[in-house]
C-alpha cells in the first residue's frame, strides 16, 4: 500500500528521508507501543527518553557549532511528525521548546551552557503562562525585581510542559508593570536555583507522557547574566518564539491525525459487518477520503511555513492558520476514527481514543485556535 | 581491537511474499535491510566499541552496488569503515565460492586497514539460511572459531570471552585472537543510530573491491562456475490444512465443543 506521507518524497532530499524513516522505525516499533501503556498512568518512560537522546533527538534544533544537527525547520517537522506519530507526548518530552529562546536572543554564554545541557540529554522548558494570564499574556503577575547585579524573581507559572523534566526554564517576567508588555523580560532559569519548585504534575486528558506542571519562584535570586535580552523585551520575544515553534507544534497535530488515519483505513478493511469489511461501505470510504484530504492540506501548510522560514520569512498569518488548521484537523480526524472504530474505539483496548484525547490539547496549548484566529483575521483587515 | 564485521543486505523476510506461480521470492517493493544476525554481529562489536572508544569497527558486504545502504546502515550504527564486494564475476556464488571470495577480500581490506583481530559475522542469512558462509571464511582464513554467540563477556588484547548458544545449556568459551565469531540472537536489542551519524553515514563514500582488486584470486574457485553447489529447484511446501476456530460462545461451552471434536477424532 502507498504510505500517505511519502507521496511528497520528491520534496525530500535522500538525507531528509533517511532521518525520517529513521525516526519512524524508533517511533513505530519502540515509543508507539510502549507510550499506549505508560500514557494510562501519565508515565514517562525514562530508558527511552535515554534512548531517544542518545539518537540525539534533542539536537536538530541546536546548531551545528554547537554539536546539534543544526536542521532547518522543515526537516524538523519531518521528524518531529514521525516522532509524534508515535506518541505526541513523548514527541514534547525529548523536543521541548528546542534551542530557539536562546537562538533568538542568548549571549554566548548562554547559548552555551543551554547547548551543554542539550548534549547531555537535557532540554528546555518554555514557562509564559500564568493562573490568570493564558491567552491574554501581558496580564502576568511574575515579578523580576533588579536588586544589584542580580534579580529576585517572585510568582509562579502555570501548565509548563516539561515542568519536571527540563534542565531550563524560559521564564517570562514582569520588570516594570507601567509599561504594560514592554515592560515584561526574559530570563533562563537553571533547574536547580534557590527558590524555584516545580508543582506536581497535572492529571491529564492527553498527551500524558510529557508532565505538564506549575513552577514557584520564591524570593529566587537569579544572576542578570541569564536575563535573556533586554529588558522589557520579553513579550516580544516570546511571541517570536512562539512563531518560531508554531509550525513544529503543527507537525505534532498532523503525525498524531496521520496515526490515527493509518489506524482507522487498516480497521475499517479488517472489521466485517453483513459480511463485507465496512471500508466497502461508501459512508466510510468517504470519511477515509475526508480524513486524508485534510491531513494532505495541513501537512502542506505546515510544511509551507517551514520552508517558508526556512527561507527568512516569518508570516505569522500562515503561521498561525498552520497550527490552528493542523489541530483542528488532529481533532476532526481522530474524532472520525473513533468513530469507524465503533464501539471497540470508545474504549482503551483500542488505539484511537487515545490519539483523540492526544489531539484536544493542540486547539489549546501554545495559543489556542480562536487566538490563531484572533491572529489571523487581524492581519487580514489590518 | 581492529574488527571487521560481514553483513550481507537481504530482504526484509517479514515483509516477503512468494509469487505462487513462479515459486520465488516478490521482491518488488520489499525494502533491503541489514542482515539480522549480521545486525547483532555488529551490535556486539558496538558494545566492545562502547568500552574501548579506540576499537575500530570495519564492516563489508559482497552484493550489488545497491548494497552499499546497508553498509551505510552499518556506518550510521557504529561502523568507522566500510568497504563494498562488488562484480559481475562473483555473481552466482554458492556459500564456499562466496567464502572464498571473503577471505580474498579480507587479505586486501588489511592491507589499508591493518590486520583484524577478531571478524564478527552473523549466523546464517534470513534469506539463505544456511549458517555456512561465516564457519568457511574462518577455514579459509584459518582462524579459531564459535559459532552462535550471543555475546562477548569479557575482552583483552589476547582473548575473548564469548557465550555461546547450546541446545540444551549455554557454554562460556575463551578464544585467542584473531579468531572468527558467528553471533546469533542476544537478549537486547540493536542499537538505533544517532541522527548525527545516521546523517554522516548518508553522505560516505563507500570504496568498492572488484574482481580486478584481488590478483591472487583464482577465477576458477567463483562464481556460478566455481560453486559445487547448484539450487535445482525452488518450491513453497504445501500448506497444512487450515485449523478451525471455536468461538460463539462462552469460554466453558467453547472448550466443552472443542473436547468432544477432539473426543470424535479420537484425538483425546
Amino acid at each position: 500500500m502507498p504510505v500517505p506521507y511519502y507521496d511528497f518524497d520528491f520534496m525530500l532530499t535522500d538525507e531528509q528521508k533517511g532521518l525520517r524513516d529513521l525516526v519512524k522505525d524508533f517511533a513505530q516499533s519502540k515509543v508507539y507501543p510502549r507510550c499506549r501503556e505508560c500514557e494510562k498512568d501519565a508515565i514517562i518512560p525514562e530508558d527511552l527518553v535515554k534512548e531517544a537522546m542518545d539518537m540525539g533527538l534533542n539536537l536538530v534544533t541546536l546548531p551545528e557549532e554547537y554539536g546539534g544537527l543544526g536542521l532547518d525547520n522543515f526537516t524538523c517537522a519531518v521528524i518531529r511528525e514521525q516522532l509524534a506519530k508515535g506518541d505526541a507526548g513523548f514527541a514534547s518530552r525529548i523536543f521541548g521548546f528546542g534551542f530557539t529562546p536562546v537562538k533568538l536572543a542568548g549571549t554566548d554564554w548562554q547559548k552555551q551552557i543551554v547547548a551543554d545541557s542539550f548534549l547531555n540529554g537535557g532540554i528546555m522548558a518554555f514557562a509564559l503562562t500564568e493562573s490568570c494570564a493564558g491567552s491574554n499574556a501581558v496580564a502576568m503577575a511574575t515579578t523580576a525585581k533588579r536588586d544589584g547585579d542580580d534579580y529576585i524573581i517572585n510568582g509562579s507559572k502555570n501548565f509548563i510542559t516539561n515542568g519536571d523534566s527540563a534542565d531550563f526554564y524560559t521564564v517570562f517576567a514582569v520588570t516594570d508593570k507601567e509599561m504594560g508588555h514592554k515592560g515584561i523580560t526574559a530570563f533562563i532559569v537553571p533547574k536547580d536555583t534557590p527558590g524555584f519548585s516545580v508543582g506536581k504534575h497535572e492529571d491529564k486528558m492527553g498527551i500524558r507522557c510529557v508532565h505538564t506542571n506549575s513552577l514557584f519562584f520564591d524570593e529566587m535570586r537569579l544572576s542578570a547574566k541569564y536575563r535573556l535580552g533586554d529588558e522589557g523585551n520579553g513579550f516580544k520575544l516570546a511571541m517570536a518564539i512562539l512563531n518560531d515553534s508554531r509550525p513544529a507544534t503543527g507537525s505534532s497535530a498532523i503525525g498524531i491525525a496521520q496515526q490515527a488515519l493509518d489506524l482507522a483505513i487498516e480497521y475499517s478493511k479488517e472489521r466485517v459487518v453483513a459480511d463485507k469489511p465496512i471500508c466497502r461501505n461508501q459512508a466510510i470510504a468517504f470519511m477515509l477520503a475526508d480524513m486524508e484530504i485534510q491531513v494532505q492540506a495541513a501537512r502542506q501548510m505546515v510544511w509551507g511555513v517551514c520552508k517558508s522560514a526556512d527561507a527568512g520569512i516569518v508570516n505569522r498569518k500562515l503561521v498561525a492558520a498552520a497550527k490552528c488548521f493542523a489541530g483542528d484537523t488532529a481533532m476532526k480526524v481522530t474524532t472520525d476514527a473513533v468513530q469507524i472504530f465503533g464501539g471497540n474505539g470508545y474504549t482503551r483496548d483500542y488505539p484511537v481514543e487515545k490519539l483523540m484525547r492526544d489531539a484536544k490539547i493542540y486547539q489549546i496549548f501554545e495559543g489556542t485556535n480562536q487566538i490563531q484566529r484572533v491572529t489571523v483575521s487581524g492581519m487580514l483587515l489590518k | 581491537m581492529n574488527i571487521l564485521v560481514c553483513v550481507k543486505q537481504v530482504p526484509d523476510t517479514t515483509q516477503v511474499k512468494i509469487d505462487p506461480v513462479t515459486n520465488t521470492l516478490i521482491r518488488e517493493g520489499v525494502p533491503a535491510i541489514v542482515n539480522t544476525y549480521d545486525a547483532f554481529a555488529l551490535e556486539a562489536a558496538a558494545r566492545l566499541k562502547d568500552k574501548d572508544p579506540d576499537t575500530k569497527i570495519v564492516v563489508m558486504s559482497m552484493g550489488p552496488a545497491n548494497a552499499v545502504n546497508a553498509l551505510k546502515d552499518c556506518l550510521a550504527i557504529a561502523a568507522d569503515r566500510a568497504y563494498l564486494i562488488s562484480g559481475r564475476e562473483f555473481g552466482g556464488s554458492d556459500t564456499l565460492a562466496t567464502s572464498y571470495i571473503l577471505s580474498n577480500a579480507v587479505k586486501k581490506i588489511e592491507e589499508t586497514e591493518g590486520k583484524f583481530d577478531a571478524i564478527f559475522c552473523g549466523k546464517q542469512a534470513i534469506d539463505g539460511d544456511t549458517a555456512q558462509v561465516g564457519p568457511e571464511l574462518a577455514e579459509h582464513l584459518g582462524l579459531p572459531q564459535v559459532t552462535c554467540a550471543l555475546e562477548i563477556t569479557e575482552a583483552d588484547d589476547a582473548h575473548l570471552e564469548v557465550l555461546k548458544e547450546g541446545t540444551d545449556a549455554n557454554m562460556l568459551i575463551s578464544i585467542g585472537l584473531p579468531c572468527l565469531l558467528t553471533f546469533t540472537k542476544p537478549s537486547f536489542e540493536p542499537r538505533f543510530p544517532s541522527l548525527k551519524r545516521k546523517m554522516m553515514a548518508m553522505r560516505a563514500q563507500i570504496p568498492t573491491i572488484a574482481f580486478s582488486d584481488l590478483p591472487g584470486i583464482d577465477a576458477g574457485k567463483i562464481g556460478l562456475n566455481g560453486s559445487p553447489t547448484r539450487v535445482k529447484r525452488s518450491f513453497v511446501p504445501e500448506r497444512k490444512k487450515n485449523g478451525m476456530i471455536i468461538s460463539g460462545g462462552t469460554a466453558a461451552e467453547n472448550a466443552a465443543k472443542l473436547s468432544e471434536l477432539l473426543s470424535d477424532a479420537k484425538v483425546i
